[in-house]
């Protein structure tokens, strides 16, 4: 690790104004940045801590009954406190461990937008509003690729609001040596049709898996897409899986999450 | 009724109190006043020409007190092979050239380039980044039969290709074995990969050169399993500092596995810099670096094929192994796919005619050798899946055609160079179908399949050589070292003993076990006895731990010495109660003269030997201390029968372990908690062989799988409780003891049950399949179920 200056600010625009500074960066749970510094592939500056503002902590129920999470909240916190949205809970509580669970935030996860990790699946599947300290980005347009998001350099992601479901389910197959997801898929049905948000399997990230959401928002049932999946192209291919495995993947998951919700 | 005491018991383990607590002393854990740090500069290439190095701004960084490359060990030993194998044709094996830093070329991703040493580790590190280092990228090696096709690229360009050696086995076998496949009423053939595995100690290596001006001695820290192999091959063959010059103490040691058998470059690398820098040098491995500089295990090629006739009696065996060696020849790796392999594929089997041939490969890979089993586990997997592959073709019941083939008669000579010296295979199968339920099976079967689930058994047997030995032997066979083990007890004066064995422990629980076989022997507690081990200072020259070797080898040890003591208390006791030698009995810690009621303690003949007031001091010397060194006269057999149920998800290809069953026969058991453990912690490592562990390398040399993120270990809930069983004991016949050894049946004996676990269910789902390559990861299961 090289040397950095650290910051713990205590509300958001003092975290904004440390940001200000050359390679200052937003620091969440930790959980992905520190070891990359640890194995010297990142070098901040600076590191500004989030974890000290108390209005990006915490879950809440807006008027119009999305579920709010606070930008810093940690995966253990939306695991035993999403009771409103099932299905965002159980998400959360399948991530890592119980101690990358108690420090891993979710503005950190959607920051990051690991292609293998779950909250992308989530906010997706949700059709979530990312809000950040300058606008609000509905998650259509926050996902960009593979580690890549809407975000601006210094712009940070103060909390995430989920509309809630009428049902729910994630499918994590599990990679076997990170534990990530090889692939994940999250569907949400809502009274306007249902969305289904794949992570884990493709090149370019997250994904919405549109041909399912069709068939599905029709008949909410695994039979309504047997037999059906994502074509191979554009899938990862490594180690752990290639393309066509994890299009049939993508496929049995999304038949399991319907069935475990509907 | 169990007891509480003594050979049979099973007192928890006494060093579990600082493992546990996070008292133990580890290597990392000793600081070395005004030690310095080094940082090793690794390749991330896998083969290139070092055409320069520049050292000028690195060296100029802060807290930079030198900066070493391969320039600084011209002249200097290189890293010795401990283990010379003589190939088919009576040649011996190419061996090539290992410095301590890369001189020329590097050879493998890991391979050291350079050494920083400074203030502090950050320092080490910064400078290592300011070193231009001008590599020419060369093709690289990785598949072994690319390696030795013609005009490949050559690892070593002064050996001759990259073939270590051809070796055959027994070479004047081959022509009675091809006749007897020619007459062979049936052929079954397999070709299989038994995967490279890397061992991941939970501790990382460490090693500390420290140097004494005053004295001019050398002293190493290091992580190792064998303190005194380490001081002999570095000693004598890389620094040329003699034994009493120089010390190597391992402390408390978080697992070895195998991988901390060998003498490593680091080792040498902090002794030398201590000795030229005037200061203590420290190094400690990160977990990235360990992935890239451990000697990694496994990785064999095999094609083998069983003959059997009419009445399916197995008739002859062939194989043809191709064993990666990696960029250079690690300690005991020639050994390991000859005569720790080799010497095993008669397995449990009468097969009357075997012959093995072996291909050892250099490649631009991390070196390979021994990893938990050494040779074992491959002559097991492929054996017990042939045998499988056997019995589906004929249709015969796996177990079935297993039994009418077993060795029921001991001594039993086999035709690859061993004796068995006992064993009971039958009986340990009988205890296997009680505990794995047989019948029940069809049943547990119909309940997956009522589930979507498919659900398979699957079967083996093995049979190890623990215990490696006698010396004469393994020097026959290109040892360069021999294969004692040494002990000194020390009785002190108010009765304590303390033993200090050459055996090393780093998680075994030789501190527990090896107390309860002296304290029976004598009649005290085990409280009053202290192991010692770990430092050349103070224990008696010994080969260490490895080969499941401690109790047999080093417990034999201790049982002669403590013999030794025995005689000789007997004739303190005698001569106080003026009595003759040949009357003493010693029994629960008092020495009596038969056919009398007087007695004497054990603590008073033991102050008698230190305070010799009443003292046969005419024929005897004072003090209560004797050493023994036991050469074993064979190998140790343990042997079993292991099963495995599975389900398979025909949706994902995913595998869980539902059951496993193990019956070993270690022969007679001293701590029998302590096996189990051993037991459970092989079969961990055997499932996690089977499963998931994969070190994957892609074309240019690259570890694809060189970090947990992508090197799947074994956790808790990958693997099931386990049905442990050691009721069949056929003791050894030619050690003290009638041990055998249990390190390293659990990872020998569970990867083929496993496997054969799952051919099995995806067969019963309707797939023609014999045989899918480890780990059967879910993508590979998946991919062979749809072709
Ligand atoms: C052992 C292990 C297992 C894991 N398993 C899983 C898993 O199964 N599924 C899964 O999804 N994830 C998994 N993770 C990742 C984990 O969820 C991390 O918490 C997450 O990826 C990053 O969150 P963090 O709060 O730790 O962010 P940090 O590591 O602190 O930061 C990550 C990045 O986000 C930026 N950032 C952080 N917070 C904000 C913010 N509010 N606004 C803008 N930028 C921000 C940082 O600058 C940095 O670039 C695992 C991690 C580990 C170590």
């Amino acid at each position: 690790m090289y040397n950095f200056d650290f910051e713990k600010p205590s509300t958001i625009a003092d975290a904004v104004s440390a940001l200000g500074s050359e390679d200052a960066q937003a620091l969440g749970g930790g959980q992905t940045l520190l070891p990359t510094m640890k194995q010297r592939l990142a070098s901040p500056s600076k590191l500004v801590s989030l974890k000290g503002i108390s209005e990006m902590q915490g879950i809440c129920t807006a008027d119009d009954g999305a579920l709010c999470v606070g930008g810093s909240t940690s995966h253990a916190d939306v695991a035993a406190g999403a009771g409103a949205y099932p299905g965002l809970a159980a998400l959360a509580a399948g991530i890592g461990d119980p101690a990358v669970r108690a420090r891993g935030t979710i503005g950190g996860s959607l920051a990051n937008n690991d292609p293998s990790a779950c909250y992308p699946a989530g906010a997706l599947a949700s059709g979530a509003i990312l809000v950040t300290n300058t606008r609000e980005i509905a998650a259509d347009d926050y996902f960009q690729g593979m580690f890549t998001t809407a975000l601006d350099e210094g712009e940070i992601l103060t909390e995430v609001r989920f509309p809630v479901p009428e049902a729910s389910n994630y499918q994590k197959f599990e990679q076997p040596a990170s534990r990530f997801a090889l692939v994940g898929v999250f569907v949400a049905k809502y009274a306007g049709g249902v969305r289904v948000a794949v992570t884990g399997a493709s090149e370019e990230g997250v994904f919405r898996w549109t041909e399912a959401e069709a068939a599905l928002s029709g008949n909410f049932s695994a039979d309504a897409i047997a037999d059906m999946a994502p074509g191979e192209d554009g899938m990862i291919s490594d180690l752990h899986g290639t393309a066509a495995y994890r299009a049939h993947l993508v496929g049995v998951l999304t038949r399991r999450a319907v069935t475990a919700a509907a | 009724m169990p007891k509480d005491s003594g050979i049979g018991a099973s007192p928890k383990r006494r060093e579990d109190v600082r493992f546990l607590s996070g008292t133990g002393n580890y290597t990392d854990d000793i600081q070395v006043n005004g030690q310095a740090y080094v940082h090793f500069l690794r390749s991330d290439i896998a083969h290139a020409k070092i055409n320069g190095i520049n050292l000028d701004a690195a060296s100029a960084m802060p807290g930079v007190i030198k900066i070493f490359t391969g320039a600084d060990f011209e002249g200097v030993g290189g890293i010795p092979c401990g283990w010379q194998v003589t190939d088919r044709h009576g040649e011996p094996m190419q061996e090539p050239a290992h410095p301590v830093l890369a001189q020329g070329k590097v050879r493998y991703v890991g391979d050291q380039i350079a050494a920083v040493v400074a203030e502090t580790l950050e320092q080490a590190r910064d400078a290592a980044e300011a070193i231009e280092v001008d590599l020419e990228e060369l093709p690289a090696v990785v598949d072994m039969k690319a390696a030795l096709a013609d005009g490949a690229t050559k690892v070593h360009d002064d050996l001759t290709s990259n073939l270590c050696y051809d070796w055959g086995f027994v070479e004047e076998n081959k022509p009675a074995v091809d006749a007897a496949f020619e007459a062979a009423a049936h052929v079954t053939t397999l070709e299989l990969r038994n995967n490279r595995l890397v061992a991941n100690p939970m501790e990382p290596r460490v090693a500390i050169g420290d140097f004494n001006r005053a004295t001019g001695d050398s002293t190493l820290y290091t992580t190792s399993q064998n303190p005194h192999v380490i001081r002999l091959l570095m000693g004598a063959f890389v620094l040329g500092i003699p034994e009493h010059k120089l010390r190597v103490v391992a402390p408390d040691v978080g697992g070895g596995f195998g991988t901390k058998i060998f003498h490593y470059a680091e080792e040498a690398f902090c002794t030398f810099a201590a000795k030229a820098l005037n200061r203590a040098v420290k190094w400690t491995s990160t977990r990235s670096e360990a992935f890239i500089s451990d000697a990694h295990g496994r990785d064999h090629v095999t094609k083998i094929e069983l003959a059997l006739d009419a009445d399916n009696n197995f008739t002859a065996l062939r194989t043809d192994t191709y064993a990666n060696m990696g960029a250079y020849l690690s300690t005991f790796a020639p050994s390991v796919p000859t005569w720790l392999h080799g010497t095993l594929m008669a397995g449990n089997y009468r097969t009357p005619l075997i012959y093995v041939n072996v291909k050892a490969v250099f490649t631009n890979t991390v070196p390979v050798d021994a990893y938990r089993g050494a040779g074992r586990p491959e002559a097991t997997f492929q054996l017990e899946r042939v045998v499988d592959k056997a019995a589906r073709e004929l249709g015969v019941d796996p177990i079935a055609l297993r039994r009418q083939n077993f060795i029921t008669e001991f001594p039993y000579a086999t035709p690859v160079a061993v004796e068995y010296d006992t064993g009971d295979y039958h009986g340990t199968m009988d205890a296997l179908e009680n505990m794995a339920d047989l019948s029940g099976f069809e049943a547990r079967r119909k309940a997956s399949e009522a589930r979507g689930k498919l659900r398979g058994f699957g079967v083996n047997c093995y049979i190890e050589a623990c215990g490696i030995a006698p010396s004469n032997l393994v020097g026959q066979l290109g040892a360069r070292a021999g294969l004692y083990e040494s002990a000194t007890v020390r009785v002190n004066a108010t009765g304590g003993l303390v033993v200090m064995t050459g055996s090393h422990s780093h998680g075994q629980g030789h501190e527990t076990s090896f107390p309860q076989v002296i304290a029976e022997m004598i009649g005290i507690d085990e409280s009053m006895v202290e192991i010692v081990h770990g430092d050349t200072a103070n224990t008696p020259m010994g080969m260490g731990t490895y080969g499941s070797r401690s109790l047999a080898v080093g417990g034999s040890a201790m049982v002669r010495a403590t013999e030794k003591i025995i005689a000789k208390a007997k004739k303190i006791a005698a001569h106080l109660m003026e009595a003759a030698d040949a009357d003493i009995e010693l029994k629960d810690g008092a020495f009596s003269v038969a056919g009398t009621d007087k007695s004497v303690a054990w603590g008073d003949v033991t102050l008698a030997a230190y305070v010799p007031h009443n003292y046969p001091l005419e024929d005897i010397e004072p003090g209560l201390e004797e050493t023994a060194f036991y050469d074993p006269a064979n190998f140790t057999y343990p042997s079993g029968a292991y099963a495995c149920e599975v389900e398979v998800d025909p949706d994902t290809g995913k595998v869980t372990i539902e059951a496993f069953n193990a019956a070993d026969d270690f022969g007679n058991i001293v701590n029998p908690m302590i096996v189990d453990g051993q037991v459970h912690g092989g079969i961990g490592q055997g499932i996690g062989q089977a499963l998931l562990e994969n070190a994957a390398y892609d074309e240019n040399g690259q570890l694809l799988s060189a970090s947990y993120m992508d090197y799947a270990m074994p956790r808790a809930s990958d693997v099931p409780f386990y049905g442990v069983d050691h009721s069949s004991q056929t003791p050894c016949t030619h050690n003290p003891l009638g041990v055998k050894g249990c390190g390293e049946a659990g990872a020998i004996g569970s990867p083929p049950a496993v496997i054969n676990a799952v051919v099995d269910a995806l067969r019963s789902g309707g797939h023609d399949i014999h045989h899918i390559d480890m780990p059967v990861s879910p993508s590979r299961v998946w991919q062979a179920m749809n072709g």
